[in-house]
């Protein structure tokens, strides 16, 4: 793999230790903020220094603890964007090319820069300065700044948290078709599961410090497989289990009893539904009649907060999120929905 | 009206701040990133020559530099030079009093630097020193402008570790502050007046010439919008 990540690093009682590989495409991040996510990329960087481990891009070792290596991010070609997209705000839009131009031969610069203006659309902009564009175009810029200085790994801090959410989607597809493009690792960190899902190849959830889970987009999503995970994936429904002879087992939080698909696992104590996910009617498993506790109506959807009538005492209510024509085709009091055992995530600590 | 005084004022306010303003922002770059206690002490120790009573920083100045002191006297052998009483001594004072006022606003600016925007320049591959002279320094610019401008007109303005350390030598070590004193003492009050009136227009100029920095500073491209935001 051209990415070998493997670092420790202490800040105060924060811990950073993660180990990862990365090859090409792209490889996402995923976690709450203050997880240690950006500081992971600013480690490989070479910003923040690592209490010991190692990092290795295409066979160059940039950081050894053990062998006293620590590269200067000078020399680790590692492109970095920020969230603020860090563009210098006393140089003009070629200016700011022409500065991640200079590991380019003096005689190829401007030519150099005009092909990267020209691929970005920034042509006119090229005399505007960082403060006269719009949040789209500094990014554009900061891509573009970016990817002249000839990097062999492009890392992306929250690329779209500083856009107005109209901005974002049609910014989502521009770096896309940059990272689609990019011969090598692209790491990229966000705590937007759906950007996330639309943008990367493989998921790293990381929670306090540690990377939870690692895998494929779609592996990640179906089997998160730690509680942490289905949260961050999204995931809204969650108990804390007991188990029950008979491949059953006590969801302590909704106070019901559910059959669990697949062989008995000890490790697993939490189990999880998705919101959609939760099927209206009586489909034989996992079938119980609530009362709707609350209705919440969102832009295209409605959220149904079900509290299941064999439930004794105050219980967490379970949500229900369906399009707006069944539940008006619905409307009750008191419904029967059924959490199909296929879809239940089986999560561990 | 011999205009003396208003060109040795000029100089030994042109040289101080010349000093000090590499001093100054010198100081202000490493203090800035420098631990916190080292910072809490340096800082008192740097500012101290802006709240003491210049007499008092005459008065030190001359136990180190008068002609019977340590370093008085060995200039004294070694190059024949005395320290004290020559137009040149009042930079001693003038420095000595300008430097908080060039160390603090310039400190104020590197502090306010965006840090991300060296970060970046890094991984972009941009050395240390293309980073200080073409990032940090033109952030900054501003700030130092402004604190360049203010030590200038402080500079101009200094009179009693001036007059301590250089005295009044018409011709000689005269500058404008020790003029009015000298002509005010002597009774020339017309004259006093005029370069009272100099004095006045200089200083006018100077700290107009500071709000209009400080303007330029709050409106123009002082800050990166996205910067901004966060």
């Amino acid at each position: 793999m051209p990415l070998l990540v493997d670092i420790e690093k202490s800040f105060g009682d924060f811990c950073l230790k993660v180990a990862f590989e990365a090859g090409r495409g792209t490889l996402a991040l995923l976690g709450a903020s203050g997880c240690g996510k950006s500081m992971t990329l600013r480690c490989i960087a070479g910003i923040i220094r690592p209490d010991q481990g190692r990092i290795v891009l295409d066979g160059v070792t940039l950081f050894d603890s053990e062998r006293h290596i620590d590269l200067p991010p000078q020399e680790r070609r590692c492109g970095l964007m920020f969230q603020n997209y860090a563009l210098f705000p006393q140089m003009t839009v070629e200016q700011n090319l022409l500065a991640g131009a200079r590991r380019t031969p003096r005689a190829e610069r401007r030519e150099k820069v005009k092909g990267m203006l020209g691929l970005f659309g920034l042509g006119e902009l090229r005399g505007h300065y960082p403060d006269q564009l719009s949040g789209g175009q500094q990014q554009r810029v900061a891509l573009a700044r970016m990817l002249i200085s000839a990097p062999r790994l492009l890392m992306l801090d929250e690329p779209f948290s500083a856009l107005d959410s109209h901005l974002r989607f049609r910014m989502e597809q521009e770096v896309r078709r940059v990272t689609g493009a990019f011969d090598g690792p692209v790491l990229l960190v966000s705590h937007d599961r759906d950007e996330v899902f639309r943008m990367a190849d493989r998921i790293a959830v990381v929670q306090d410090g540690e990377i939870d889970v690692i895998g494929d987009r779609h592996k990640v999503f179906r089997a998160p497989g730690t509680r942490a995970a289905a949260v961050l994936t999204g995931c809204k429904n969650i108990s804390s289990i007991r188990r029950l002879p008979g491949g059953r087992a006590l969801a302590e939080d909704w106070g019901v009893e559910l059959s669990l698909p697949g062989p008995e696992r000890d490790d697993v104590h939490f189990v999880g539904i998705r919101m959609h996910e939760v099927r209206p009617g009586d489909s034989g498993e996992n079938a119980f009649v609530c009362r709707v506790v609350e209705v919440i109506e969102n832009s295209f959807s409605f959220t149904v907060m079900l509290r299941p009538l064999e439930a004794a005492g105050e219980n967490t209510p379970i949500g229900w999120e369906l399009t707006k024509e069944t539940w008006e085709g619905l409307r009750a009091e008191v419904v029967t929905v059924s959490l199909p055992p296929q879809a239940l995530l089986q999560l561990t600590d | 009206m011999d205009l003396y005084p208003l060109y040795n004022s000029l100089r030994i306010a042109g040289i101080s701040t010349l000093i000090i303003f590499f001093v100054g922002i010198g100081a202000a770059y490493y203090i800035a990133r420098a631990p916190r206690w080292i910072k809490g002490v340096l800082d008192v120790v740097l500012t101290l020559p802006l709240v003491l009573p210049p007499t008092v920083v005459g008065y030190l100045l001359l136990r180190v530099l008068g002609p019977r002191r340590v370093l008085g006297a060995w200039f004294f052998s070694a190059f024949g030079l005395r320290l004290t009483m020559t137009w040149w001594s009042a930079i001693f004072a003038t420095t000595v009093v300008i430097f908080p006022l060039m160390y603090r606003t310039a400190r104020g600016a590197f502090e306010a630097f965006d840090e991300t925007l060296a970060w970046s320049a890094k991984t972009l591959g941009l050395s240390d020193t293309y980073i200080f002279w073409r990032v940090r320094i033109p952030y900054c610019r501003p700030g130092i402008l402004a604190g360049t401008v203010l030590a200038f007109a402080r500079a101009l303005g200094e009179y009693g570790a001036t007059s301590m350390i250089a005295g009044y030598t018409p011709g000689r070590t005269a500058t404008i502050s020790t003029t009015v004193y000298q002509l005010w003492r002597t009774n020339d009050d017309a004259l006093a007046f005029k370069w009272v009136l100099v004095n006045m227009a200089i200083s006018f100029v100077v700290l107009l010439a500071v709000n209009m920095l400080e303007q330029k500073n709050r409106n123009g491209k002082g800050k990166n919008a996205a910067t901004r935001r966060h």
